[in-house]
């Protein structure tokens, strides 16, 4: 095992020119090839495509949380100057509904609404101001209906999809009314009793990804009644699969193309234009494109799942945990998305990274009116490690042992078993990861007074000392790395490797800014001994599946692909005397299999691929008195496996850090009866550079057996340990409980 | 959409009295998102950038000119800074370093929102606006001036010429509570002034009404200061804050500012 310190430069003014791009192979600290164009404004993202003869598409929108449709109304819109397309669901050709996982989402709404922005018609016009204008005139007649709102309420409420479209799917059979899925894990004796326990309620709210590139994309009709979609995605061929049947199209007349993606983070793998957009593309025959704005963007894709947690922690006097019983309440809004694996995945990883042998882990995602949810960075695990990690930090204070040394005492190790009976076959360096944050030296306390901007409130000149208390707070995270539970998908990459030694390489991975296309381009350049390789750009005609950039898989799964596509390349070439050769390869990870519907249990060797774990130190300062935070430090190790590219990795680190630091500081989504009270970056607000600390991260290298190189996704460990880890400083700091994220200054005070 | 580009005073008055629908545009960090987010479709923007007379600060006889022009970098800077430092500070706490380059006093003005940063502090100073039109020159006081949420008392024909202000060379200070650490619409702020020379403490709120408040008391009455502005405001629950904690914090931020100018 060996551990990579990586240190973030503090914002130190650089003398140096441009650095020059490094090639770089597997394990360098390789410099991004997109990074200059994306920081010089040179990067063309989806928003950016332009074609000639373009018409500008937009979409009619529900004002309405809950409503029938009585009439759609759309020959005012038709009327208006520049207008060639006004489209309801009447013209869609094929499937009505799609969706991720289970088509239960109307591609435009026909007969009821179930959430605020919910698609109703289609526009496309010559500007984008007549669109919009056309969009208006849309007269759509609603009669409103009551809301389904609140979580508990759901579950005896009038089902919002009496055909419950998630049943029957091998999950385990809920009668009640709404439920997206329930899943319940019983493991060992679930009555086991401790000498003692503790227990707690805890919340969180809706985070929503908020990325800074709205959905946007250009769909162009290729004139033989297929049709060409560019657009940010996360997975091209299931958009494509998903698109195809409701244009009553072969998937091969449907090609997705992969365009410059500004961020993603889960948000992009339901679809938002891509159907909409090929619509209007060959109902007029020309190329239209859609950019949301950001009010759109927000309820233009899924977000995270606001939950509620009730947890019991049970354990030995010495602090050995004996029995741990959580339930889970997740509002997966109005259609289902991927909440079904969200669902597991909460109750999967809701014991953290601890050994224990006896559990009761209850699970369950309700359909309600609110803002959709599903993919989110950290996938469920997020919502449970600030339930379980807060109540570790209780439990270490009523027996009176350090935080620390609690979590080591119950570190899960290879070898040992998760409640689902699943044993760690793979890499879980769980004490060593606890080891080597917990040892990262602390900064020294700053003196004050000082200058406002370097104390909570910041800008606001609110305090130069008055009322700041410091906190140092600990936690860790852990999750699977992957797609589960016989959810097996595979990723494709294709080499064509030249008489001149040089290579193209196609694999549909989506770069979301992760940096995936540098990794595979480092594997390429490492299986193949150049420099000499060129990425094509990614889509669906050109090579199979790369599966979703999403579950921390990507990296493992696209350098697999392209290991393995280069290998075989070499060996054709060497056959075919040294001829140009053209080679595709399928890569795949071990096999899962579903868990038991009753019992949560493996019904093979493993539901999960493997897992990752990080633990977080985190200074922070408060100021008691307004309820203002500033986090002074974040301390950080991470159990990556094999850094294919350790700056990569550090800027995964952080970057995931800061969106857990929005949800525990103030990333939230209001909502009032399902409306969307803050869709805007006025008040839905991001960290920004005066709100994120430096991060002192830690690479772990403890190769996981089964993957390219050892690696391991880091993608999203840090989003599910920051939340925690920041909160339990807060709670050093105030002394406060603080069950709920994001903390509101309320909740500090104690209003 | 039109756009009048005026290149003297004058002709930016002709121009209103010809076209009072004409939408002044200074910096355009308000007016932009207006249209951005299609709230507003004005036919005509008089873009006030090139009129030399609304730009900058000067002092006449003590008083000080702040042209509605003047930009909040501009207002960080010394002397000013040094004239008005509870503006200074205001304008350090507003949007980031690209709003401060382009946002505008007259900007703040013509928007008169109750979360105007740069409005308490001028508040606080006593500060008149001159309006201005073919017409003639008109004076307010800034309270007068803010008539409502959003709402000032502009003539169709008007523009903002400029503030005028005695600086008092007191001890003040600005605060502002927001729940992220910059680039924050204020859930309420503070600019105070306990001026020695006249024996007055005087506050003026942000955020916690319909409009900028002025609460002002005698010096003596400093133990109960805090609690009169708190009492004063009229606070509000909304997507920002709640109306319980924008009055709990407007009693810190009283009880910090008093420490602050009078220690
Ligand atoms: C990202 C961002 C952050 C922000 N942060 C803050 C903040 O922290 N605090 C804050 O107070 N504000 C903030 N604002 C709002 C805005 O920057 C300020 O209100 C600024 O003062 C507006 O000035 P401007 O010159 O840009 O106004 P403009 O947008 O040009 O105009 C605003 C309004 O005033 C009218 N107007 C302008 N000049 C005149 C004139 N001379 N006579 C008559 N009417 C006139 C315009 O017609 C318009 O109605 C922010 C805005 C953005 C986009």
């Amino acid at each position: 095992m060996s551990t990579i310190p990586t240190r973030t430069p503090r914002r130190t003014p650089s003398r140096t020119p441009t650095r020059r791009l490094e090639p770089g192979r597997v394990g360098d600290p390789a410099t991004r090839h997109d990074g200059v164009p994306k920081v010089t404004g040179e990067f063309a993202y989806s928003s950016d495509l332009h074609a000639a003869g373009m018409l500008w598409g937009k979409t009619v929108r529900s004002p309405h949380a809950h409503a029938r449709v009585v009439e759609i109304d759309t020959s005012e819109a038709r009327r208006l100057p520049g207008v060639h397309a006004v489209l309801t669901h009447e013209d869609v050709p094929g499937q009505k509904n799609y969706g991720l996982e289970f088509a239960d989402q109307p591609v435009l709404a026909s007969d009821r609404v179930r959430y605020f922005g919910e698609a109703v018609a289609l526009v496309a016009a010559e500007e984008p101001e007549q669109a919009r204008r056309a969009a208006a005139a849309v007269r759509v007649v609603y009669e409103p209906l009551e809301p389904v709102t609140e979580m508990e309420r759901a579950l005896e409420q009038e089902p919002l999809h009496p055909d419950r479209p998630t049943m029957s799917h091998g999950y385990r059979d809920d009668p009640r009314p709404n439920v997206v899925r329930t899943m319940v894990i019983r493991h060992g004796d679930p009555e086991a009793e401790g000498e003692v326990s503790v227990a707690g309620v805890y919340e969180i709210g809706i985070q929503d990804q908020a990325f800074l590139g709205p959905e946007s994309g250009l769909a162009v009709p290729d004139g033989e009644g297929g049709v060409d979609v560019y657009v940010a995605t996360q997975w091209l061929h299931v958009d494509r699969d998903q698109v195809a049947p409701c244009l009553g199209l072969p998937p091969e007349m449907v090609r997705i193309h992969l365009s410059g993606v500004g961020g993603a983070f889960g948000g992009r793998e339901d679809l938002s234009m891509q159907i909409h957009g090929a619509l209007l593309a060959l109902r007029t025959g020309r190329p239209v494109k859609i950019v949301y704005n950001r009010q759109e963007s927000f309820v233009g894709h899924i977000h995270r799942h606001p939950a509620r947690i009730w947890c019991e922690h049970r354990a030995t006097r010495a602090g050995k945990l004996v029995n741990v019983r959580i339930r889970i309440l997740l509002d997966g809004g109005a259609y289902a998305s991927s909440s079904t694996a969200v669902t597991s995945n909460a109750a999967s990883f809701a014991l953290g990274p601890y050994a224990v042998e006896n559990a009761l882990i209850e699970s369950t995602c309700v359909y309600t009116n609110n803002p959709p949810c599903g993919a989110m960075r950290g996938f469920g695990a997020v919502q449970t490690c600030f339930a379980g990690e807060a109540q570790l930090d209780k439990l270490a204070t009523k027996l009176g042992i350090d935080p620390v040394e609690l979590r080591l005492l119950n570190a899960l190790a290879p070898g040992d078993r998760l409640p689902t009976g699943q044993q760690i076959e793979g890499s879980l360096p769980v004490a060593e990861v606890i080891r080597c944050a917990a040892a990262l030296p602390l900064p020294q306390a700053e003196s004050l007074p000082r200058e406002a901007i370097r104390l909570p409130g910041g800008a606001g000149n609110t305090t130069r000392g008055e009322g700041v208390q410091r906190g140092i707070g600990f936690a860790v995270g852990f999750k699977n790395i992957c797609y589960s539970e016989g959810f097996d998908d595979s990723t494709a990459a294709r080499v064509i490797l030249r008489a001149d030694g040089s290579a193209e390489i196609n694999c549909a991975a989506a770069e979301v800014g992760q940096g995936v296309s540098d990794v595979i381009l480092q594997v390429a350049r490492t299986e193949l001994g150049t420099d000499d390789v060129v990425l094509a750009p990614p889509e669906t005609a050109s090579v199979a599946s790369a599966g979703s950039a999403s579950a921390s898989r990507m990296t493992w799964m696209a350098a697999g692909a392209v290991q393995l596509a280069c290998r075989a390349a070499l060996e054709e070439r060497k056959r075919a005397g040294g001829d140009e050769v053209d080679v595709e390869r399928i890569y795949r990870h071990a096999r899962t299999t579903p868990l038991d519907p009753e019992t949560g249990q493996i019904t093979g060797d493993r539901a999960h691929v493997a897992f990752a774990v990080a633990a977080m130190r985190v200074v922070v300062e408060v100021d008691v008195e307004l309820g203002l935070t500033r986090v002074v430090w974040i301390g950080t190790a991470q159990d990556v496996g094999k850094a294919v590219n350790p700056l990569a990795v550090a800027g995964q680190i952080e970057g995931g850090t800061a969106q857990g630091l929005g949800l525990a500081l103030m990333e939230e989504i209001q909502t009032r009866d399902g409306l969307i009270t803050n869709a805007s970056f006025t008040d839905y607000l991001i960290p920004t550079t005066l709100d994120m600390p430096p991060v002192e991260s830690v690479l772990v290298e403890d190769p996981e057996p089964g993957a390219p190189y050892g690696a391991k996704g880091v993608g999203e460990p840090p989003t599910v340990v920051s939340t925690a880890a920041i909160v339990s400083a807060l709670r050093d700091a105030t002394g406060r409980e603080l069950a709920r994220v994001p903390v509101r200054p309320d909740d500090i005070v104690g209003l | 959409m039109e756009v009048l580009t005026p290149r003297s005073l004058d002709e930016a008055l002709s121009v209103k009295a010809e076209r009072p629908d004409a939408r002044p545009i200074a910096g355009g960090t308000d007016l932009l998102v207006e249209l951005n987010f299609d709230r507003a479709r004005p036919e005509t923007l008089l873009n006030l950038n090139e009129v030399p007379e609304l730009r900058g600060w000067s002092r006449e006889n003590g008083t000080l000119r702040l042209g509605s022009g003047l930009t909040y970098a501009e207002a960080m800077r010394a002397p000013l800074a040094e004239l008005v430092p509870a503006l200074a500070e205001a304008s350090r706490t507003v949007g980031s370093p690209q709003i401060r380059t382009r946002g505008t006093l007259g900007g703040n003005l013509g928007t008169a929102s109750p979360a105007g940063d740069a409005l308490p502090p001028l508040l606080v100073e006593g500060a008149q606006v001159e309006l201005g039109s073919l017409r003639g020159v008109r004076s307010l006081p800034l309270s007068e001036f803010l008539v409502g949420p959003k709402r000032n008392a502009l003539e169709p024909d008007e523009l903002v010429l400029a503030v005028r202000l005695l600086p008092s060379a007191q001890p003040q200070t600005f605060m502002k509570v927001g729940p992220r650490n910059a680039m924050v619409i204020a859930v309420c702020s503070l600019a105070l002034v306990a001026d020695r020379e006249r024996g007055e403490l005087r506050a003026a709120y942000g955020s916690s009404g319909p409009v900028v408040g002025l609460v002002t008391a005698p010096l003596e009455e400093r133990d109960h200061f805090a609690d009169t502005v708190a009492a004063a405001a009229s606070p509000i629950d909304d997507v920002r804050g709640t109306a319980i904690y924008r009055r709990h914090a407007l009693r810190v931020l009283a009880e910090r500012a008093m420490e602050r100018c009078l220690a």
